[in-house]
């Protein structure tokens, strides 16, 4: 299949090549980028969203544009990140570096938009860093109940988690931030495990990056986007063959309708979720009868917060990133 | 702070021009890049990267008529558009998933 001729930019997966198709008017991805025609075209779609997890399209515009958005949510959208570690005392078998560097990947709930960037070589301040403590030593349980040997009955503090990190507010930070609002996203991430005697002592110092710094800083787990799949089926495909063309796709792409006359034919339910592997070309009776394409200027972007921002709020900040960052180089162009 | 430099041109020549953008990459140097090159007068426009690991970005305008430094500006003002657009857009169709979705919650 060379081509389906319609009005959609669209590309067509075959089985050894990807062709072009040409659609029968211009469509976006025809014309030049422009700020009027990108108003008119554009459509955004929320699909699903709950804390941690986003799905949204961008209809009608061109891939630059997309590929941007998922860049600066990845790299450059600022987020809160253990940085620095004061060891005091570290008597567990973990090394000291890989304890700091451990701590440092903990995703922190604090609203990065309060703080500020931390100036190199600078005192911390109330304004740019908040500060923890993890102080934790492991002891025997001195208990007559000597038979058992589940390590909770012979142990007290065995495995350190996120939930032991405490928080010790700067200055103003008391009144202006609730004990909720600041500290580990989840309060059972292991950090270490000790036995009697082992202990921890350590200050923490959490500051303001982006991701492009270290990928702790990340704000998101993953920010990536897909073209729409279109698969349509251009004859009928009964029997035996719609259930193995049924099984060459993702679940719930291709559905089997029972028809009255006792026939089970194949028919497409929804390709949005199809992974586009390529298994119904295996089958050369079945290769003739789909035609699988993409949409070329329609993208499903997902997103996966770690946990410290809503993903919408991520994208948001993001388009306003590359907003400040346009505005703050005019300005130096009106001064140069 | 990125700071936008000109580096290494004839001064008078104001058609053609390149300018180096610091602690900036791909992320602005490619949207940037094609939204000038779609301009009437933009002859060519490209921008690199030079060394991955010094964050630089040199962007290079040659005019056919016009300043380039005047392209750069209506590039960046557009793009500034565009994202007011996007952020208006975007937060509309959060407030109608949001309300569909109490809807079907209740």
């Amino acid at each position: 299949m060379d081509s389906v001729n319609d009005d959609k930019p669209r590309i067509i997966l075959n089985e050894f090549k990807i062709a072009q198709n040409i659609p029968t008017r211009a469509t976006v991805l025809d014309q030049t980028f422009h700020i009027k025609t990108f108003k008119e075209n554009l459509r955004i779609v929320v699909v699903r969203l709950d804390n941690l997890e986003m799905e949204f399209d961008l209809i009608g515009i061109h891939p630059f544009i997309a590929n941007t958005f998922r860049r600066l949510m990845l790299s450059d959208v600022p987020s809160m990140a253990i940085e620095k570690v004061h060891i005091y005392n570290n008597t567990s078998i973990i090394q000291d570096e890989v304890l700091a560097h451990r701590l440092g990947l903990i995703p922190l709930k604090a609203d990065a938009r309060l703080f500020n960037t931390h100036v190199p070589d600078s005192e911390e301040n109330e304004q740019d860093s908040l500060e923890f403590e993890l102080k934790i030593k492991c002891t025997r349980i001195k208990d007559d109940n000597k038979d058992s040997s589940r390590i909770d009955d012979i142990y007290k503090n065995h495995s350190v988690y996120s939930k032991h990190i405490k928080w010790l507010p700067k200055g103003s930070q008391a009144e202006n931030f609730k004990e909720t609002d600041v500290g580990p996203v989840y309060d059972d991430i292991l950090i270490a495990k000790l036995r009697p005697g082992h202990e921890l002592d350590l200050k923490l110092i959490a500051m303001k990056s982006i991701g492009r710094d270290h990928a702790k800083f990340s704000p998101v787990a993953t920010a990536f986007y897909r073209l729409l799949p279109d698969i349509k089926l251009t004859r009928e495909v009964e029997g035996e063959a719609a259930e193995r063309l049924q099984g060459c796709f993702s679940p719930g792409v291709i559905g089997l309708r029972h028809l009255k006359d006792g026939r089970t034919v194949a028919a497409v339910n929804n390709s949005r979720y199809d992974s586009s592997s390529r298994n119904v070309f295996r089958y050369d009776d079945l290769k003739d009868a789909v035609v699988m394409t993409k949409i070329q200027d329609h993208f499903i972007f997902s997103v996966e917060s770690v946990g410290g921002m809503a993903p919408d709020v991520i994208f948001v900040e993001a388009v306003k990133i590359l907003k400040e960052k346009c505005m703050s180089l005019l300005d130096e162009l009106e001064q140069s | 702070m990125p700071i936008a430099q000109l580096a290494g041109n004839d001064p008078s020549e104001e058609k053609s021009k390149t300018f180096v953008f610091h602690d900036e990459g791909h992320t602005l140097g490619n949207v940037l890049r094609c939204v000038i090159s779609n301009y009437n007068d933009v002859e060519f426009c490209g921008y690199t990267v030079p060394h991955p690991a010094e964050s630089k970005m040199h962007f290079r305008i040659q005019m056919r008529k016009g300043r380039a430094i005047d392209a750069l500006r209506r590039g960046l003002t557009d793009l500034v558009k565009m994202c007011d657009y996007t952020i208006e857009k975007f937060n509309d169709e959060l407030i109608s998933f949001k309300a569909k979705q109490l809807n079907t919650d209740n």
